[in-house]
């Protein structure tokens, strides 16, 4: 589904992403953990297209198709998916607007139809749901004084509403209790099948619990220096990663 | 000629064949003079800084219409909030259109200028209220040495009038070149509510210049909500002088809505005359091209424990340029003021300009006053979130701009004007996004 190829990437001529390989195929999770300013949310930022990053060299492409050239829109169309780490507050949008917005651009794009009023309103109903969020919420501000917990269930709500075949969760985990840690990640779970993907961006082995991954990376300095299975999670969070910036440093 | 001594050989013959009393003479012939004294207002003047009307001066405007002309409803239906039962007023070329009006004397007056400039019965009115509130600045002097015809709205104690008042000016452009000067006169008296929609819409690309003057009185408890639509063609130029003396207790809001016109010039006066008054002035201006918008405001406290809410949103395009200028006095007798200003602007081109003073004469010292400017890009983060779930940039854009004047729509109490606003902002944004605000 995913295969990104040696990507270099850099801002400002700062290089940060310095040869990322990495297969995602249908049906995959995979985890991707590292020291903080490794590189992890400028990999998911490209991935998703933002246009600040320069690809200098590599390629991204998706279901066989390269995407580098392509707007955030065209990739999210795609079906490409990011959770921000940092969610975007955008007053005066209200959560419902937002998202009715993002499913009809969607569909428009793909030539369909706007989605009928009716079965908009039982998706965001059901989705809410899933995810335990109040009908209050949803007539609020999109992100604007929601708290940090708040933020990222919003994401995953809005994920489930729009159902992509590659969602990148970057640090999802980060600001949620353990209650809501298991309703987002039960959520990830019940969206999850075959046809789909998910890339997981955490710094602890906790929400690696509830999303089992298949594929454990970790990403330093702007590559992946290791990769293993689940396990490797595990071995991370009990030692740390200074032996793995000692090996590569070496 | 130039256009200064046209109008002042033009009020010769106008004076001439005008059958107004002695009272409305007098008052036209001061006003004559203090424009011919002063002329028209230069970038000399504080004031007049960084709007030059120059340009829009030098078009060989015709003062009077030569004809009458007529419209097609169908033809301009557009223009009218049509989906909701209104009053309607409604000129052509300045001269009063009865088949596309909706007036009525039933309990309310909502009906012509000129019938209360002249009838007997309106006299009264017109002595006490008659260009009592505007100032002697040039161009209201101007269009009170040549005011004749417009809107005239009194409505008695006690009347919530449901209907909403439209008040209409059509340029057909069978002149070449047109200068209107409306002139209107609005009473609510105690406890009454009103709701007006003004707009001026021009139907061909010949030069028009407005200078209109709207005279506002709000006594006790009363409630008045103003709407200016102004969505005029890029040939089109604006100078609304619009003058609100409140009452105590009575609560006005005027809410400018600029899009369209090559020159707009906003002057809006609040005076409180009272106490525990509310002002609310609020405006959203999208424009681009070389359009020029200039918002002139003043609050006027007076008295104690009043309040004022100005919320002014722009956003600038292209070669665009904004003024903002927001005075408020505070008196020494105002105690308790609250007055609040908020002036935000986006630039959404190199090459767009905006201006944006605030001017604050506070001279009491328990007051609550506060101002904030600012002037900012499109939020670039914000951009990448919308599009990253496929909104595609045109329409995160135009969704960023309805979001920066949401909460200036969001105090629009007429459902039909939101949905109008939002649509004629989708169109000079050129996206059709499915959602209402
Ligand atoms: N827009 C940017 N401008 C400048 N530096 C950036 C930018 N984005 C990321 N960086 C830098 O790139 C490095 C990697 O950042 P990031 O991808 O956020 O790391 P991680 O998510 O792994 O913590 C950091 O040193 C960060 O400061
Ligand atoms: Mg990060």
């Amino acid at each position: 589904m995913l295969k990104i190829d040696n990507l270099h990437a850099s801002v400002e001529d700062k290089s940060i992403l310095r040869g990322i390989n990495l297969e995602v195929k249908a049906g995959e999770v995979h985890a991707i953990m590292g020291p903080n300013g490794s590189g992890k949310s400028t990999l998911a930022s490209v991935i998703s297209g933002k246009e600040e990053y320069e690809v200098t060299k590599g390629n991204i492409s998706f279901n066989g198709e390269n995407i580098d050239e392509l707007a955030a829109e065209e990739r999210a169309h795609k079906g490409v998916f990011l959770s921000f780490q940092y969610p975007v507050e955008i007053p005066g949008v209200s959560v419902t607007n937002f998202i009715k917005t993002a499913i009809n651009e969607t569909r428009k794009a793909k030539g369909l139809e706007d989605m009928p009023a009716k079965d908009m309103l039982k998706l965001i109903r059901d989705k809410a749901d899933l995810l335990e969020i109040d009908r209050k919420f949803l007539s609020r501000s999109l992100n604007e004084g929601f708290s940090g917990g708040e933020k990222k269930r919003n994401e995953i709500f809005q994920m489930a509403m729009l159902d992509p075949k590659l969602a990148i969760l970057d640090e999802t985990d980060s600001g949620l209790d353990i209650d809501a840690l298991r309703i987002v990640a039960n959520g990830v779970n019940k969206l999850k099948n075959e046809d789909n993907a998910v890339v997981v961006i955490t710094h602890y082995q906790r929400l690696l619990d509830y999303i089992v991954p298949d594929f454990v990376h970790v990403l330093y300095n702007g590559r992946i220096v290791k990769s293993g299975g689940k396990e490797l999670a595990h071995e991370l969070e009990e030692k740390g990663y200074d032996w793995i910036k000692e090996e590569v440093d070496a | 000629m130039d256009l200064k001594e046209k109008l002042l050989s033009s009020f010769l013959v106008f004076e001439d064949k005008s059958d107004a009393d002695n009272y409305l003479h007098e008052v036209r012939n001061d006003a004559i003079k203090t424009f011919e004294e002063k002329g028209f207002p230069t970038k000399k003047e504080e004031a007049w800084k960084y709007t030059s009307l120059n340009k829009v001066l030098k078009e060989d405007y015709s003062v009077f219409p030569k004809q009458e002309n007529a419209l097609d409803y169908s033809d301009i239906k557009k223009y009218f909030i049509h989906d909701i039962d209104t009053y309607k007023i409604v000129f052509i070329d300045g001269k009063y259109s009865s088949h596309l009006s909706q007036t009525t004397h039933e309990g309310i007056d909502v009906c012509l200028m000129s019938s209360a400039l002249t009838k007997p019965k309106y006299r009264l009115i017109i002595e006490n209220y008659f260009n009592k509130a505007a100032t002697k600045d040039s161009l209201p002097s101007l269009n009170t040495a040549f005011s004749n015809e417009g809107a005239y709205i009194h409505i008695p104690k006690n009347k919530v009038v449901e209907k909403p008042i439209q008040i209409i000016h059509f340029s057909t452009g069978n002149e070449s070149a047109i200068l209107l000067q409306p002139r209107n006169l609005i009473v609510v008296e105690e406890n009454s509510h009103v709701q007006i929609i003004e707009r001026h819409q021009s139907l061909t690309d010949n030069p028009v210049l407005t200078n209109s003057v709207t005279e506002i009185f709000t006594k006790k408890r009363a409630i008045v909500d103003y709407y200016k639509v102004q969505n005029d063609n890029l040939n089109a130029s604006l100078v609304d002088n619009t003058f609100i003396k409140q009452k105590q207790e009575s609560i006005a809001s005027v809410h400018t809505f600029t899009f369209g016109g090559k020159l707009t010039r906003n002057n809006l006066n609040f005076y409180q005359e009272g106490e525990r008054i509310d002002s609310i002035l609020k405006g959203v201006t999208i424009i681009g091209n070389k359009q020029h918008v200039d918002h002139n405001t003043l609050v006027h406290h007076i008295e104690p424990n009043c309040e004022s809410h100005q919320d002014y949103k722009g956003i600038f395009g292209e070669n665009a340029t904004g003024v903002f200028n927001g005075k408020i006095i505070v008196e020494k007798e105002a105690q308790k003021t609250n007055a609040f200003q908020a002036n935000n602007n986006i630039l959404i081109s190199d090459k767009a300009t905006i201006n944006t003073k605030p001017q604050l004469e506070i001279f009491a010292d328990d007051v609550k006053c506060s101002h904030g400017c600012t002037i900012g890009q499109l939020d670039e983060s914000a951009m990448f979130y919308m599009r990253s779930r496929g909104i595609p940039e045109k329409e995160a854009k135009a969704l960023l701009m309805y979001a920066f004047s949401n909460n200036v729509l969001s105090s629009v109490k007429i459902p039909e004007i939101k949905q109008r606003i939002t649509k004629i902002i989708a169109n000079k944004l050129g996206v059709n996004i499915g959602f209402d605000l």
